[in-house]
């Protein structure tokens, strides 16, 4: 038994933040955020505040890189030294070497890049303070950032995490559910089509389990949804209508 | 095997050429077609293994060691125990410390130096399984409480590449460590040359399958060809009681949640054939 585990984390169906066990914690966002940037946003997701910035399509260096046929997409999520309870050491670890990988490849399913043969997208993500749940509250920051920098893609990209805690299937877990809980699914999804783009699991779940779990992250992934869509409207919305 | 032969010519033309882009594109067509056929490059059916073979005891110096080959891919995993103290929050219990190398003995594609994200992620990966499924009672490791451990380190090499390197690496872990053995202690020094008969403390049996998308096909064990052109990738770690430990999905391309609770069952079926192979 790990030291610091709470003795229950679900007590009458709440959970440890009064959450019940099928609520999102509250989201805020925003686009447009950074000036230098071509896109970007800030997201507040519980605990976690996350900044993204997405440059480009640019010109790539080292320019043997490049692609003839299609654009680059490069991405990295990485922690503020301060994120976390102890000071996280600065640069690139394991984890975050990982986390950058899967939701590159989360973004590359949605991003039209073969129209922008030979350049570079980059997209930044700064985890400024973490609450568990930070990759899908990254991609989910990251996807908003694309559309703000106006860069084609089929949809967004949403994404939430369920997982089991007391025996419980809970939605959203946040840090202390995230460290002491029985399972951890995040699930990364394009709305439109259904498609899951990012998944990964730790911990341990039956069948059964496991269905009720991918089920709920990805009700949770479509309320985002429609949040990420609202906020891009709030911002975009009067000239989309005007320029119409 | 012609279709893999051919597949090897394109490969000449690869080297001399290197925007492979369109080649790549011509190499994906080229396996599309055959899987639209119902077939594979190797002449395998979609959800088959290719063959198998785990031999234990192979490094004398190591406690424990086994070398997995699933078609051409060989890894080679090791067990070495060292003494240590315990993390503060879990006094009590021992540690397990897995590390993958991708190295370039095993393909011109991989190339020394710090390991890249592949490389990190494939250990990751094959960490995941072991660590959530707990393939280790870890209590079972420790010495004396707060202060002294067994640390039980497994470090996998990849000999040789050819596709689905994570289900062999997880497998020459499990495998490497039913096969280790305690080392002799004498006054908390250990004497690696006496080996006891003591065994490890395993407590579950973790196996990862993996299963490669092609197009609208998905297969199983993905060879290096299909590897090269596949969208997407999913692996499952599953234990021996059927519940599931680990799951990593890679690639830009995406799965249906249905392909996905599918591919779920027969992952549980293959876990089970994977198993047979080291006699539980």
């Amino acid at each position: 038994m790990k030291i610091g585990k709470p003795e229950r984390m679900i007590i009458n169906g709440k959970r440890l933040d009064g959450r019940g066990l099928y609520d999102l914690r509250p989201i805020k966002m925003r686009v447009g955020v950074l000036k230098n940037a071509d896109g970007s946003s800030y997201l507040e997701w519980g605990g976690n505040k996350i900044l993204c910035a997405v440059h480009g399509p640019r010109e790539l260096h080292p320019k043997h890189l490049a692609k003839p046929d299609k654009a680059m997409l490069r991405c990295i999520y990485s922690m503020a030294t301060f994120s976390v309870k102890e000071r996280k050491k600065p640069g690139p670890d394991r984890r975050s070497i990982e986390l950058s990988k899967v939701i590159r490849e989360a973004l590359e399913n949605v991003i039209f890049l073969h129209l922008f043969p030979q350049t570079v997208i980059d997209v930044y993500i700064k985890v400024l303070q973490s609450d568990g749940g930070t990759r899908c509250a990254s991609i989910v920051a990251a996807s908003l950032a694309l559309a703000d920098a106006g860069i084609p893609m089929k949809d967004l990209v949403s994404a939430c995490a369920a997982g089991k805690v007391d025996g419980e299937i809970v939605l959203d877990l946040f840090e202390i559910e995230d460290n002491y809980g029985e399972a951890d699914l995040p699930v990364a999804i394009v709305p439109k089509t259904g498609e899951i783009v990012l998944l990964q699991m730790d911990g341990n779940l039956t069948k059964d389990e496991f269905k009720k779990a991918l089920d709920l992250a990805i009700s949770g992934a479509m309320k985002v949804y429609e949040l990420q869509k609202k906020t891009l409207y709030e911002r975009y919305g009067e000239r989309y209508e005007t320029e119409r | 095997m012609s279709y893999r032969r051919k597949l090897c010519m394109r490969d000449m033309v690869n080297v001399m050429k290197p925007k492979d882009e369109i080649l790549a594109n011509l190499k994906r067509n080229f396996i599309l077609d055959i899987l639209k056929k119902g077939k594979r490059v190797d002449g395998r059916k979609f959800y088959e293994y290719r063959s198998i073979e785990v031999q234990q005891g192979v490094i004398k110096k190591a406690e424990g060691s086994a070398l997995v080959k699933i078609g051409e891919t060989e890894v080679l995993a090791g067990v070495k125990l060292s003494i240590g103290s315990p993390y503060p929050d879990t006094p009590n219990e021992g540690a397990l410390i897995i590390n993958t190398e991708l190295i370039p003995l095993a393909s011109v594609a991989f190339e020394p130096g710090p390991p890249d994200e592949n490389s990190i992620e494939l250990s990751r990966v094959v960490d995941r399984a072991l660590r959530e499924g707990e393939v280790l009672d870890l209590e079972g490791l420790c010495i004396t409480e707060g202060e002294k451990v067994w640390l039980v380190y497994v470090d996998i090499y990849t000999l040789n590449y050819d596709g689905n390197l994570i289900d062999a690496c997880c497998l020459a872990a499990v495998s490497a460590l039913m096969d280790a053995r305690f080392p002799k202690l004498e006054d908390d020094k250990i004497i690696y040359e006496e080996k006891t008969s003591k065994r490890l403390p395993i407590k579950n049996y973790p196996l990862e399958v993996t299963y490669a998308k092609i197009g609208e096909h998905i297969v199983l064990d993905p060879c290096y060809e299909e590897e090269e052109i596949m969208d997407a990738r999913i692996t499952f770690g599953i234990k021996q009681d059927d519940t599931i430990c680990a799951i990593q999905k890679g690639g830009r391309g995406s799965f249906k949640p249905d392909e996905i609770l599918n591919l779920y069952e027969d992952a549980v079926e293959k876990a089970k054939f994977l198993r047979s192979f080291l006699n539980i």
